[in-house]
C-alpha cells in the first residue's frame, strides 16, 4: 500500500525481502552462538539448546491468542462510551 | 531550622513564579526550577534533617537516604527534560501544573513521616489531575474528574490506615509496616491504588490518554513511582506483592496488544512495567530491592521517551490511533529513532537501559529460586517485546503508508528526545554510576555472555511471533473493556435501574393513594355531596319530623 509519489528505499519490497532474509539469518545465528556460549540455566530447562528462543516464540503465541480470545469478549466500537 | 535549600520549593516557587511572569522570562524560569531541584536534591544529607511539630506528632519533612536521593534525582531529571519537552508548545498553566506535581514527587521521596508523605501525595493527586484536564475538551474533562475520584479515594484510604497507625502506635516514622493490621492493609490498599494494581487499575490507562501531548509525559513519570518508593520503604518482602505484580504484568501486556489508541498502548505498558517493580519488593532481597529502584530510575527515561514520541506523532497529526497512522518514519526519522531507542530500552534490549535494571529483578527472582515467577517474568520479557517494544514503532512508524506527511519534531521536543535516548543508551553500555546510587551494594554483572544470548534468542522469537501473527494483531476501530466498565457503566445502569424501579414503587404508591383518596372521596360525596343524603335539600315534612325527634330527645334527656 505504497503511493505512487512513493520511492523511500525502506518500503521498496527488494528492500523487505532483504530485511526479511537478514532477520532470519540473525535469528539462527542468536541460536547457533549458544554452541560458544552456552546458557548456565540455573533451572536446568533455561540451559537447554534453544529454549529461550521456543519459550519467547512459545510465550508470544499464548499471550496473543489469548488477548484475541479476551478480545471478543471485551472489545466494542471505539464510540462506546460517548454519548 | 532550616539551613539549606528544601528540594521541592523550587519547583513549587517555579510553578508560582512561571505563572506570573510573560515569554521568555517564565520560559527561563520553568527550565530552570527543576535545574534547581536537582542541585537542591544533592544537598539533603543522609538522615532527618528538619524535624517540627504538629499536634503533637514529630513532622519530619525532609529526610536523606541513597534510595530516596535516588528517586527524588529521576523526578527532577524528568520534570526539567519534560518541561523542555513541553514548554514552547504547552500552556502556562499545564506547566505550573506538571510543576507542582512534580514537587508532590520529589516531597514524597524525602518524606519523613507518614503525615508528610499524605500532605505531598494529596499535592501530587491534585495537580496531576490539572495536567490530566489540561488535555481539552469533553472527554479530558470526564477523564480527569473519574481519575480525581479515584485518586481522592486512595487518599482517603491511605488516610484511614495512617491514622489508625497513628492511633494504635503512636508512631508515625516511615519505616517497614508489617502486614499484619487492619491499619497496614488500608495503607497499602492506599499505595496500590497508586501503583494501578488491579482491581482499581484503570485509572492509569482511562486518563493518560486523554491528557495533551505533552501532559501524558509528565504523567507517565509521578504517581505510580513514587508509588513504588513508598512500597520499598514501607512494605519490603512483603510477599502478596509478587502474585500482584504478576497479575499486572500480564494485564498490561494482554490489553495494550488488543489496543488501538497509541498513548493507550504506551499506558498500558506502565502497569506492566511498574508490575515488574511491585514483583521485586514482594520478592524484597536487597538484589530485588536494588533492581525495582534501578528499574524504577530506567523506567522513567524510556516511558516518558516513549510518551515524548507518541506525543509528537499526536501533535503533528492529531491522530491518536494506530489504524489511521503508519509510514511516519519517511518524515519523521528524529522522532521514529528516539522512539525505537524507547521501545527497545522498555524491552531490555541488551546495551539498554532496561537489560541493566530488569534483568536485576529476574536474577533476585533466580537466587531466591522462585522458579514460576522466574519463568513467568521470562514470559513477560517476551510480551513486553510484543506489545511495546515493536508494537508501538510498528503501527507508528512503518505497518502501511497512511499518506500522512507531518514535519518531524520541533527543535525543543527533539532536544528533550535526544536527552532521553542518549540516557537509554548510556545506563545500557556503562551501568556502573547508576548502580552506586542504588541503596545496597551492587554485586551484580548484567552483561555475561550465557545471559545476552538468552534474551537475545528470548527477544528476537517474540518479534519473529509478531511478524508471523501480524493479521492477528490489526487494530481495529475497537476499544476494549477494563475495569472501569464498571464505574462508567455498570454503575450508572444500576443507579439508573434503582431511579427506575424507585419511580415504578412511587407510581404504584402514587396510584395507591390517589384511588384510596378518591373512593373516600367519593363516599364522602355520597353523604355531604350537592345530591348525598346530609346535602340534599329535603322536604319541609321530613325536616318538621327531624325536628321534633332532636327536640324530643333533648327534653328527654334534660329531664333524666
Amino acid at each position: 500500500m505504497s503511493r505512487p509519489d512513493d520511492d523511500h528505499w525502506l518500503s521498496r519490497p527488494t528492500t523487505v525481502r532483504k530485511l526479511w532474509w537478514a532477520f532470519a539469518v540473525l535469528l539462527a545465528l542468536t541460536v547457533l552462538v549458544q554452541i560458544v556460549f552456552p546458557v548456565d540455566g540455573h533451572f536446568g530447562a533455561d540451559g537447554w539448546f534453544g529454549f529461550a528462543a521456543v519459550f519467547g516464540f512459545g510465550a508470544c503465541v499464548i499471550m496473543v491468542f489469548f488477548a484475541k480470545a479476551l478480545g471478543m469478549l471485551l472489545k466494542r466500537p471505539d464510540d462506546y462510551y460517548d454519548d | 531550622m532550616i539551613d539549606f535549600f528544601p528540594p521541592a520549593l523550587a519547583l513549587v516557587g517555579g510553578a508560582i513564579v512561571g505563572g506570573i511572569a510573560r515569554g521568555s522570562v517564565r520560559q527561563a524560569v520553568f527550565l530552570l526550577a527543576p535545574l534547581l531541584t536537582l542541585w537542591g536534591i544533592w544537598q539533603v544529607p543522609d538522615g532527618v534533617i528538619v524535624t517540627t511539630e504538629f499536634l503533637g506528632y514529630t513532622i519530619e519533612p525532609l529526610q536523606g537516604s541513597p534510595l530516596r536521593r535516588l528517586f527524588a534525582t529521576i523526578f527532577a531529571f524528568m520534570a526539567f527534560v519534560g518541561t523542555l519537552f513541553a514548554f514552547r508548545q504547552a500552556k502556562w498553566y499545564e506547566l505550573s501544573a506538571a510543576h507542582l506535581y512534580a514537587a508532590g514527587a520529589v516531597g514524597v521521596s524525602f518524606a519523613g513521616d507518614l503525615i508528610t508523605l499524605f500532605l505531598f501525595w494529596e499535592l501530587m493527586a491534585i495537580f496531576s489531575t490539572v495536567v490530566v484536564w489540561c488535555g481539552g475538551g469533553a472527554r479530558a474533562r470526564a477523564a480527569g474528574i473519574r481519575y480525581a475520584t479515584i485518586h481522592l479515594l486512595g487518599g482517603v484510604i491511605l488516610k484511614v490506615g495512617i491514622e489508625g497507625i497513628m492511633v494504635h502506635t503512636g508512631s508515625i516514622e516511615i519505616q517497614a509496616i508489617p502486614l499484619d493490621t487492619f491499619d497496614a492493609w488500608m495503607v497499602l490498599i492506599g499505595v496500590l491504588i497508586n501503583v494501578a494494581a488491579p482491581p482499581l487499575s484503570a485509572w492509569l490507562a482511562d486518563a493518560y490518554p486523554n491528557s495533551s501531548p505533552t501532559g501524558s509525559v509528565f504523567l507517565s513519570a509521578f504517581t505510580t513511582k513514587t508509588a513504588i518508593l513508598a512500597l520499598i520503604l514501607l512494605f519490603p518482602g512483603a510477599g502478596i506483592l509478587v502474585p500482584i505484580g504478576l497479575v499486572m504484568i500480564f494485564y498490561g501486556i494482554v490489553m495494550a496488544l488488543l489496543e488501538n489508541d497509541v498513548r493507550r498502548i504506551l499506558a498500558y505498558s506502565i502497569v506492566n512495567q511498574v508490575g515488574f517493580m511491585v514483583c521485586a519488593v514482594g520478592i524484597g532481597t536487597e538484589m530485588a530491592l536494588n533492581g525495582a529502584a534501578a528499574h524504577a530510575f530506567a523506567h522513567i527515561i524510556y516511558k516518558a521517551l516513549l510518551f515524548m514520541s507518541a506525543g509528537v506523532v499526536v501533535y503533528r497529526t492529531g491522530e491518536n490511533l494506530c489504524s489511521n497512522l503508519g509510514g511516519l518514519y519517511r518524515t519523521m526519522p528524529v522522532t521514529a529513532i528516539c522512539g525505537i531507542i524507547g521501545a527497545l530500552a522498555i524491552s531490555s534490549f541488551p546495551l539498554t537501559s532496561g537489560f541493566t535494571t530488569k534483568s536485576m529483578i529476574s536474577e533476585a527472582a533466580m537466587l531466591e529460586h522462585m522458579s514460576v515467577v522466574y519463568f513467568l517474568l521470562a514470559a513477560a520479557s517476551a510480551g513486553v517485546f510484543l506489545h511495546a517494544g515493536i508494537k508501538f514503532p510498528w503501527f507508528v512508524f512503518f505497518q502501511k503508508d497512511s499518506g500522512l506527511r507531518p514535519k518531524d519534531a520541533p527543535w525543543n521536543m527533539s532536544a528533550a528526545m535526544i536527552i532521553m535516548a542518549a540516557a537509554c543508551i548510556l545506563l545500557g553500555v556503562f551501568p556502573g554510576p547508576l548502580y552506586e546510587l542504588l541503596p545496597y551494594p551492587v554485586d551484580y554483572v548484567p552483561y555475561k555472555a550465557g545471559k545476552v544470548v538468552f534474551y537475545l534468542q528470548l527477544l528476537l522469537f517474540s518479534g519473529l511471533a509478531f511478524f508471523l501473527l501480524l493479521p492477528w494483531m490489526q487494530r481495529t476501530m475497537t476499544i476494549t473493556l477494563d475495569v472501569d466498565w464498571l464505574w462508567r457503566r455498570a454503575l450508572p445502569a444500576f443507579w439508573e435501574g434503582c431511579a427506575r424501579l424507585i419511580g415504578v414503587v412511587r407510581q404504584h404508591v402514587t396510584r395507591a393513594i390517589l384511588g384510596f383518596g378518591r373512593r373516600a372521596g367519593g363516599r364522602l360525596m355520597d353523604v355531604l355531596g350537592p345530591s348525598g343524603t346530609l346535602g340534599r335539600s329535603w322536604q319541609i315534612g321530613t325536616t318538621a319530623l327531624w325536628v321534633a325527634l332532636m327536640l324530643a330527645t333533648y327534653v328527654t334527656v334534660y329531664y333524666l
